[in-house]
């Protein structure tokens, strides 16, 4: 009942050939009416009618692949019946698929409690979708979202600009609207912008090509997914192993498990144990399916070392080149979630890759006001602000900068008595402190890309 | 090197795992609900792999209504055996032996007492504050928003408004005592997803969904399988029908379809096309949607 081992069919599915479908997450965000929900049912709608269809075809001929008219915005659940039943409007995540690619949507709603949710959905996702309502332009409320979705990390940027068909599709007015968006995303330093004409109600550029539109010749918005580089391909990075979970093999030896955060690992290469700094190197990758000379990155395995250091869940294994950063007081930004303020005094439970440590916001707080990006100084912070602060932690952190690496430098706040998630941070850097640190100058290490990091250690 | 991404099974597969040594790693009592189904299958056998080669350091809870079919009960005893795993089965005995069964109550009274009363009860007796679930996000709409680490109250129950932001992995477990928590690693599968897997990896299933000639009746469009208790309707006569079970439950309340697809293949490709013909409804999603109103209650 099993012997499906050389089905041409599936193995296409599970992509064992060289095109492999991989996978994208990104978010989509908008104000309320921009267009949201009816660009979201028309991307699921019509990947599952070209996709599945597709595929049912290979096996099967003659069925009917008619469909009737259909209402794509209640493809995804709607806003006001949840608004009347008092549920916190909230991140919801979608799902399709095409030859190619999986996809994995996190829809964020736009509105009051835009910035936690966006954040939230960002913090998994490589590229985001920026809704813009074509009769109303570009608004303080897009340049908001693509903030928060650049300080989450997010380097690919593409501005559907809806309801074209209620602007005669006019080149004219995407135009405008394209190079205001272009222009914002170069302010904020981000790598990749475009802007697509679409109309979500009538389909146009949105999987195929659209005739009433024919002054533009660039990608749909289904192509520039499909076509868009995933990122954590970066397998030239140092590595980055967080330890997660420790087991002993029968030989007696420990072995070590976890998820690579960074870089390719390799059998036989050396890495540095943190906190202890001792090194060794990797004696084998096993996984359920065997030992193997290399894995990827995010890849889950389990290792063992070839000597017996004193390693333990929080503790992290870096690769040869630049090594992670080292300290006890970080500067970082922080959005924080929670409806109850942030208070400096309280002391805080900070998780930060496998490992937990207390924490303690420093006094200084610079909230930064949206509507002019410059910082303000704060006293406290409220649920959707974001600041710039600095954090004190119990034990030093092993980090990389948040924007080399986000599970290397984000973080996440917790009340230590409500148990709740308070704040998302995310780590800019060390911060040298007379009293408590000092910078060891021998151990500066030159990054891939440029830069010298210093390690701060503490005494 | 072949391929310098993980393709999206593998990391799916690759999310899981840490999700799954994450919550065993935080939390002191966990325990993995096993329903036997395909989804309990794939968590299964990505527990396998996240404590490779350590055996999976806690339990698997089955909740025996005592209507499962036989094939079910026999494949569950022996794939736990093959997994390695502790098997605990929890029966809500005393509701049984009232008398509970879906004629008389109606299947949501049913349910309430030999599934969901049934598993609160098994995780309070046994301690546990995490239980992972093999549900998924995509299984119906309401679900788009649930956490993969799912907070329960007292009672069990879900509350929509008092879940926590979850952002990167990095999860928050943190709880009182009494609180427990329901941890879903299989929350970003697809239905399609989960089937790709079990062709990838091979993985066993119980062999009801495969379709063979069983002995049934047509009753109000669905094939009811012959079994021990079944009671024929006036007129009723078992023939021998080419079918499969969508989804496993209790004998009573579950029902066949004619179906040829005798291979996980065919069957992906079934799944496929029945999306499309049900009457242009796209909404639908063919797997286990009656298992919503449980949810509420605290099954899932
Ligand atoms: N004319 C036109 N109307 C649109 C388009 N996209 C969405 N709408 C309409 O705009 C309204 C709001 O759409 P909806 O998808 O619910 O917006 P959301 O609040 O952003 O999710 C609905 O009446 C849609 O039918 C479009 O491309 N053209």
């Amino acid at each position: 009942m099993l012997d499906n081992s050389l089905d041409p069919f599936v193995q296409s599915l599970m992509g064992d050939s060289s095109g492999e479908p991989d996978l994208l997450r990104f978010i989509t965000a908008g104000s309320v009416n921009d267009g949201k929900s009816t660009l979201i049912g028309r991307l699921l709608y019509e990947t599952r009618a070209v996709y599945e269809d597709q595929l049912v075809s290979i096996q099967r001929s003659g069925m009917n692949r008619s469909t009737g008219p259909v209402d794509l915005s209640l493809l995804t659940d709607s806003l006001t019946a949840e608004r009347e039943q008092g549920i916190t409007i909230d991140v919801a995540y979608r799902y399709f698929a095409t030859p190619r690619r999986k996809f994995i949507i996190a829809d964020t709603p736009g509105h009051e409690q835009y910035t936690r949710n966006m954040a939230t959905g960002a913090s998994t996702a490589q590229a985001a979708v920026i809704l813009i309502d074509a009769t109303k332009g570009f608004l303080p409320q897009c340049r908001k979202h693509i903030y928060i979705a650049s300080l989450l990390g997010i380097q690919d940027f593409v501005a559907a600009v809806n309801k074209m068909d209620l602007v005669g599709y006019s080149e004219q007015v995407f135009n405008d609207i394209a190079r205001d968006f272009k222009s914002f995303c170069d302010l904020l330093g981000i790598r990749n912008a475009c802007a697509i004409p679409v109309s979500a109600l009538r389909g146009d550029n949105i999987i195929q090509a659209s005739s009433r539109t024919k002054w533009f010749d660039g990608a749909t918005l289904l192509e520039y997914l499909e076509d868009l580089p995933v990122l954590n391909s970066d397998y030239s990075k140092p590595l980055r192993f967080p330890v997660q979970y420790v087991n002993r093999h029968d030989s007696g030896c420990r072995v070590f498990s976890g998820q690579i955060a960074a870089g390719l690992m390799q059998r036989g290469e050396a890495v540095t144990a943190f906190p202890s700094e001792k090194r060794a190197r990797i004696k084998s990758i096993s996984t359920f399916d065997g030992e193997t000379e290399y894995a990827l990155p995010g890849s889950s395995i389990t290792i063992m070392l070839d000597e017996d250091i004193d390693l333990d869940r929080g503790g992290l294994l870096a690769g040869e080149g630049y090594l992670p950063q080292c300290a006890a007081h970080v500067s970082a930004k922080l959005i924080w979630l929670d409806p109850q303020s942030c208070h400096p005094a309280r002391p805080y439970v900070l998780k930060h890759t496998t490992r937990t440590v207390q924490a303690r916001v420093s006094n200084t707080l610079q909230r930064i006001d949206m509507d002019t990006a410059r910082n303000v100084p704060a006293l406290s912070l409220q649920m959707n602000d974001v600041a710039s602060v600095q954090i004190e932690t119990s034990a030093p952190l092993v980090f990389d900068p948040y924007r080399q690496n986000r599970t290397m430098g984000g973080f996440i706040l917790i009340d230590p008595i409500a148990n709740t998630t308070v704040a998302a941070g995310m780590i800019e850097g060390g911060v040298k402190d007379r009293n408590v640190w000092h910078s060891t100058a021998s151990r500066k290490k030159t990054t891939a890309d440029g830069p010298k990091y210093t390690r701060i250690q503490i005494h | 090197m072949q391929s310098k991404t993980l393709s999206h099974l593998r990391q799916l597969e690759a999310e899981s795992v840490f999700i799954l040594r994450e919550a065993a790693a935080e939390f002191c009592k966990p325990v993995m609900l096993y329903s036997i189904g395909k989804d309990s299958a794939v968590m299964l056998r990505l527990a396998q792999k996240a404590f490779y080669p350590g055996k999976i350091p806690f339990p698997l809870l089955h909740i025996d209504t005592h209507y499962k079919f036989p094939e079910m009960i026999q494949f569950r005893d022996w794939y736990a055996k093959q997994a390695g795993a502790e098997l605990i089965v929890h029966t809500n005995e005393r509701a049984l032996s009232e008398g509970a069964n879906p004629y008389a109550l109606g299947t949501q009274k049913c349910c309430s007492l030999l599934k969901t009363r049934a598993l609160l009860d098994a995780l309070a007796e046994g301690g546990f504050d995490v239980a992972f679930g093999g549900a998924r996000r995509d299984e119906e709409n309401s679900r788009a928003k649930e956490r993969v680490y799912s907070f329960r109250d007292g009672q069990g129950q879900w509350d929509p408004r008092n879940q926590r932001p979850e952002l990167w992995n990095l999860f928050n477990g943190r709880h009182n005592p009494g609180e427990n928590i329901r941890v879903f690693p299989l929350s970003n599968w697809t239905e399609l997803d989960i089937w790709l897997y079990i062709c990838a990896e091979n993985i066993p299933l119980v062999p009801l969904y495969f379709a063979r000639e069983r002995e049934a009746v047509e009753r109000a469009g669905s094939v009811v399988l012959m079994q021990r208790g079944m009671r024929l309707l006036p007129g009723e006569r078992p023939e021998m029908i080419k079918c499969r079970m969508r989804s496993l439950g209790c004998v009573p309340c579950s029902a066949a379809i004619r179906s040829d697809a005798d291979t996980v293949p065919k069957i992906i490709a079934e799944m496929l096309s029945f999306r499309k013909s049900e009457h242009g409804n796209i909404m639908d999603h063919d797997d286990e949607g009656a298992l919503e109103m449980k949810r509420r209650e605290g099954y899932f």
